[in-house]
């Protein structure tokens, strides 16, 4: 006995060590992986922004050349107006029919359980298959417009698709059908979150239904405008399997995004240093609209 | 630890079959994935197959190659690159100043190819002196390719100049057809423009502007002489060509429903495809304005390196295949090319390849001959795109040609 005992004291220990160290164990692959393909990266194409990569990775230093050279390239002026286009009604658009419809389907209607799958699904396609879906919805040779021809309006026209001037909004139309379900389903889970004591109270005061979502519940969703705001504002940036898929960018350079400016330089057109520090320059957009806002909403919350 | 073990056991059944069964075996990566150009390579295959060697096809579809080429670049990166690929002229040369191309001098000099392959070609096919791609043709861009029935019906005579040529696109307008059949891809447009700088200015401008990338020549009149004949295309074009394939605009042509199509010969392979006889169903023609001229690409097989012995005998097998004179006339028939060697008989070749061939000797001779700007035979990629960005974004309307003219000089200056 008295032998056994300090041995099971040391496994007891030994236990208790494993257990405390366990998380970190388990953990540390999964960080290192992090590290390095997630932050590594990013060190490495900030690295090549600086230096005269083209076809393949150089490591000779040019300074700020790259940046230069990025703000007098046409495409890329057209890229960043096109983005301002595309993120700004992406977003407020995907939030207003995501809200509108979370609203609605929250005043207990009949058959909810079917209309909320129908509304979400379209998330649960990628972006290409929209893309190549609305393609032919908008072509006006085989889509809408030839389809409304056949029913006899015969002067419908919507060729927009074709337009370099009007073309960008079709992506908006092809992202927006995508996102709002997946908005509304945020919103509607904030809606079931309310307390119904104080909307009861709220009723008795004799507040009409209009007000009560002005100043009770709409105030009451910020959590759910954060998350829609950060998760649609990075589909936006990092955007470029639609464009691919509906436009290719074109028609001629008309619809490219950064993010097909940073895969065409760097992987097409052998100007890597130039196509590195585009990336650098996207980043650092989204930086700049994501972390002031999430630090301003958690510093709040807390 | 018995994952490992299986893991291990089936790695090394792989190796054994990867060395023992199939020794000989090349890996070619390509982007001819259309129905004529399919059906070209097959001639390859079976070629090689005949000699015991295997193929192990990876297709990239795309037609200028540019996904072939990220395919590529990854596959090089990672250390494990395709025995052959298809390439086009710079593009073999940035490769072979990486040292990624294997030699090939030794089979270059027992087949006697410097005497055999024209020189402009060698100087895509070699770098510094030593072979390092396998010609496979000469495609030229400058053709216009004409429906035979809706030029009779129309009573269009083949066009001479510019102004015939305008003259007969108003004529098939008028009469409810599309005039020019054209695929709003980057690459299309270029190519297209290729031929009015050729037609505008002839070779000097073509050799000032697009080799030489002189910024007067770029930013001249005859530039913008140059772009006034896009819009003018662009007006004979119909309203949904933005992003079409170049070979669904080729059908177009072969229907009926249009009647030029400005194409380099790969387009011939889909008329032929359809059952249709060059010269008497369906006409090819110089682009009015640049007779005389050949602006060429060529497609060739870059030979990557390779370690392994057996890859690197079967490389050279596939090197030896490509340029014997063989598979050079059974290749370019039916892909709709001119050989690349010049000592190759004509007589196997229909009229239009004919008119190919006659037309590629009597540029050689002339100093006529030019590399493509549009396909990467001018200059290199990253002024090349740079180029294209300009001409697409005049073609569909975002610039004047004057703005245009502008663009071309500070486009490439940012390029280079």
């Amino acid at each position: 006995m008295a032998a056994t005992d300090p041995m099971l004291d040391s496994g007891a220990d030994f236990r208790t060590r494993l257990q405390a160290w366990l998380p970190k164990i388990v953990l540390a692959p999964s960080f290192a992986v992090m590290v390095i393909f997630v932050y590594g990266f990013i060190a490495f194409t900030l690295y090549l922004s600086f230096t005269d990569s083209r076809m393949l990775p150089s490591y000779d230093l040019v300074g700020w050349q790259n940046y230069e050279r990025l703000f007098r390239v046409r495409q890329w002026d057209t890229a960043i107006i096109n983005l301002g286009i595309f993120a700004g009604l992406y977003i407020v658009i995907s939030t207003i029919i995501g809200l509108l419809l979370a609203i609605f389907l929250d005043q207990k209607i009949r058959g909810e359980g079917l209309l909320r799958p129908i509304f979400l699904y379209p998330m649960a396609l990628s972006f290409i298959v929209t893309g190549t879906a609305w393609k032919w919805i908008l072509d006006p040779a085989i889509g809408l417009e030839t389809t409304m021809h056949r029913w006899g309006f015969e002067n419908f026209q919507f060729d927009w698709i074709k337009d370099s001037d009007m073309a960008i909004y079709t992506i908006v139309i092809a992202a927006v059908w995508q996102s709002s379900g997946f908005v509304m389903a945020m919103f509607l889970a904030g809606l079931r979150g309310i307390d119904n004591e104080i909307l009861k109270a709220a009723q008795m005061d004799g507040a009409s239904n209009f007000q009560m979502y002005r100043r009770i519940i709409l105030p009451q969703l910020r959590p759910a405008f954060l998350s829609a705001f950060v998760i649609l504002s990075h589909l936006a940036i990092k955007s470029y399997d639609l464009v691919v898929a509906m436009t290719d960018g074109g028609p001629g350079t008309s619809t490219w995004l950064p993010a097909l400016f940073m895969y065409e330089y760097t992987f097409t057109r052998n100007q890597m240093g130039i196509g590195a520090s585009s990336a650098v320059i996207m980043l650092m957009t989204i930086a700049a609209i994501m972390v002031p806002y999430l630090y301003a909403e958690l510093k709040e919350q807390k | 630890m018995t994952m490992m073990k299986k893991l291990h056991l089936g790695v090394a059944a792989l190796a054994i079959t990867a060395t023992g069964a199939v020794a000989q075996e090349v890996e070619v990566l390509h982007w001819w994935t259309s129905g004529g150009e399919a059906a070209a390579l097959n001639v390859l295959r079976e070629d090689l197959a005949g000699g015991g060697i295997g193929w192990t096809d990876m297709p990239v579809a795309g037609g200028g190659g540019s996904d072939a080429m990220t395919v590529l670049r990854a596959r090089v990166t990672a250390g494990d690159p395709p025995t052959a690929v298809q390439m086009l002229g710079f593009a073999i040369q940035d490769w072979a100043a990486e040292g990624a191309l294997a030699d090939l001098n030794a089979l270059a000099e027992e087949q006697n190819w410097n005497e055999v392959v024209p020189e402009a070609l060698q100087r895509f096919s070699t770098y510094e002196g030593n072979w390092v791609a396998a010609p496979v043709n000469v495609h030229s861009t400058n053709w216009v390719w004409a429906n035979t029935a809706l030029m009779e019906e129309l009573g269009i005579e083949q066009p001479g100049t510019w102004e015939e040529f305008v003259a007969a696109m108003q004529a098939a307008q008028d009469a409810g057809y599309t005039a020019l059949a054209h695929g709003g891809q980057a690459w299309q447009d270029a190519t297209v423009f290729d031929s009015m700088v050729m037609g505008v200015g002839g070779p000097e401008f073509y050799q000032a502007a697009f080799v030489d990338l002189d910024p007067e020549a770029l930013g001249s009149d005859m530039m913008v002489e140059a772009f006034d004949r896009m819009s003018t295309l662009r007006g004979f074009v119909d309203d949904n060509f933005s992003g079409r394939d170049w070979n669904l605009a080729s059908a177009m042509v072969i229907n009926g429903e249009a009647l030029f199509q400005i194409m380099g010969d790969w387009a011939k392979g889909e008329f032929v495809n359809a059952g249709m006889t060059a010269g008497e169903e369906f006409q090819c023609f110089r682009v009015p304005g640049t007779e005389g001229t050949v602006t060429f690409n060529s497609d060739q097989f870059a030979m990557f390196n390779v370690e392994d012995e057996g890859d690197q005998a079967s490389q050279v097998a596939m090197a030896s295949a490509v340029m014997s004179p063989e598979f050079q006339i059974a290749f370019n028939v039916v892909k709709g090319s001119a050989p690349a060697r010049t000592d190759i008989d004509p007589s196997s070749f229909d009229a239009c390849g004919q008119a190919a061939m006659a037309d590629l000797a009597a540029a050689g001779e002339s100093g006529g001959l030019f590399g493509s700007m549009a396909h990467g035979h001018a200059n290199p990629p990253s002024i090349q795109n740079a180029m294209y960005d300009v001409i697409t974004a005049h073609f569909n309307g975002e610039f004047d040609s004057a703005t245009a003219a502008e663009e071309m000089v500070t486009a490439v200056e940012l390029a280079q």
